[in-house]
């Protein structure tokens, strides 16, 4: 699996998202994890939970700080990123492939219009 | 707001990547492009060079100094050989923590003090209004450069051998590339190291000299703040504060013998009725170390709990410590849960966490003492 940029989408929370028909694989971009520092930990969901918009699903441990990644849609969490309980590091070294943390099954009719393409989130991060 | 003060190597951090933060009321570097753990290790297996620049100079002078500090400061000063230097708190009249410092006795007449940054106009004001007959010299005009890690000690062969000679905890006045400086074989990250004391004007030149040298890399706060973590070293502010007796925060070891009961020179500092009792009768709550179970950092404020889920203590430093590879944390608790090996509960993020009270450091110290 190679992620491109030009195909993922971007939250104001510096999560990208790769959406393959009703299901998106869901990381934090390379800002984020500059931003974060070296991580150490990362606390996942269960396969099966559910979240709203905005709801914590897994959490970030660097050796700066604590940092969590919040559902950027409604969904079920059916896949989790089981790596990153050994090599945690993968968040640093390849936060937009082997990085991933979660595969959520998106609720039918999400809104897809508040994501930002690539262009979007690099004028936004650039502010 | 006042605006933030920048040390002299300010311009040097910038051009090295670093992130800058307040801290203290100044600009500081909290890490550079190798990041907190690369730094923090590096600084472990070669050489760190820190800017520590924020933190207060000064230089005491009078005859007799060292019986009217001895007023503030739990420690036979007479006691101190001529560049010999110490750690000891600053102690107010209930026997709490005002700050701790690093003090050298440069000659009879003469002290050197180095304070915390955020602590330094009132520890001098302190100091003054104690010690009115006495000369203040506050050395503004001074910057200090601290080089840690195994390979200082090899590196400062090159630079000013003399001060190879010296043991941990003592000082001379020397001169590397024409420079006139003061170093001192100390340091805050449990490694051999030095501190050089060195004019603002060449403080640039020195740190560029140092960093060009390929063992050397520049260390930010962030890494500053977990070596000291691992070597079991208190943060003022965070592990101890003006309502800390230096007894409850495992501090004793900073207190003379002959400052202490029965001692030659036993009490007669600020605060000692309290200090000499809670050595006599004992402390109801102890700073203590933690290793912790897992990977999950158990940081400052997280509340920590007995078996039966009373509350206990609270931590008061904690993080991650690259060199164990493990979270770590120090705080209080109560002298019957303050042994060595005693099994706790620390909260994170409404998760319990087991926590096991640890001997500090929790890494071996490597200090040169001869």
């Amino acid at each position: 699996m190679v992620n491109m940029m030009s195909e993922m989408k971007f939250t104001k929370d510096h999560e990208w998202l790769l959406i393959n028909g009703s299901q998106a694989t869901v990381g934090i971009t390379e800002f984020a994890q500059e931003q974060l520092g070296d991580v150490v930990f990362v606390e996942l969901p269960e396969v099966g939970s559910e979240y709203d918009q905005g709801d914590e699903v897994a959490v970030i441990e660097s050796v700066k700080a604590a940092g969590e990644i919040v559902a950027p849609l409604a969904g079920t969490v059916v896949d989790v990123n089981e790596e990153l309980a050994d090599n945690p590091e993968l968040v640093n070294e390849s936060p937009l492939q082997d990085g991933w943390f979660v595969k959520i099954q998106l609720k039918d009719g999400v809104d897809l219009s508040e994501l930002m393409t690539e262009e979007q989130y690099k004028e936004f991060t650039a502010d | 707001m006042t605006e933030e003060l920048k040390t002299p190597l300010y311009d040097l951090h910038v051009e090295l990547g670093a992130k800058m933060v307040p801290f203290a009321g100044y600009s500081m570097p909290v890490q550079y492009p190798l990041g907190i753990k690369g730094e923090h290790l590096h600084c472990r297996d070669q050489v760190g060079l820190f800017d520590v620049s924020h933190m207060g100079q000064l230089i005491i002078r009078g005859a007799n100094v060292a019986s009217a500090l001895e007023k503030l400061i739990p420690v036979d000063l007479e006691a101190l050989k001529p560049n010999q230097q110490t750690y000891a708190v600053l102690t107010n009249e209930s026997g709490g923590i005002l700050d701790d410092l690093i003090i050298c006795k440069w000659d009879e007449e003469t002290f050197f003090l180095v304070v915390n940054a955020a602590c330094k106009e009132q520890d001098i004001a302190h100091l003054q209004s104690h010690l009115k007959d006495f000369e203040f010299e506050i050395l503004e005009d001074q910057a200090l450069l601290a080089m840690q890690g195994l390979k200082a000690a090899a590196l400062m062969q090159e630079l000013a051998p003399q001060a190879c000679e010296l043991t941990f905890m003592n000082g001379c006045h020397s001169e590397i590339d024409g420079m006139p400086v003061y170093i001192t074989r100390s340091g805050y990250t449990g490694e051999d190291g030095f501190e050089i004391s060195v004019a603002n004007a060449q403080a640039e030149k020195l740190a560029r000299l140092l960093l060009s040298y390929k063992q050397v890399e520049a260390i930010g706060l962030g890494a500053r703040d977990s070596l000291r973590l691992e070597a079991g070293l208190c943060l003022y502010g965070h592990d101890m504060n003006t309502e800390t007796s230096p007894i409850e925060a495992s501090l004793i070891w900073s207190i003379s013998k002959t400052r202490r009961a029965g001692g030659e020179k036993e009490a007669g500092f600020l605060g000692s009725a309290r200090v000499l009792n809670d050595i006599a009768e004992g402390v109801s709550r102890k700073r203590v170390g933690f290793l912790v179970e897992g990977r999950v950092p158990v940081r400052e404020g997280a509340g920590i709990f007995d078996a039966d889920g009373n509350q206990v203590g609270e931590v008061t430093s904690g993080g991650f410590g690259p060199s164990i590879n493990a979270p770590v944390a120090m705080g209080y608790v109560p002298a019957s849960l303050a042994k060595a090996d005693t099994k706790l509960i620390a909260r994170v993020r409404n998760k319990d966490i087991p926590i096991t009270v640890a001997k500090t450091p929790f890494v071996p110290q490597r200090y040169f003492r001869g």
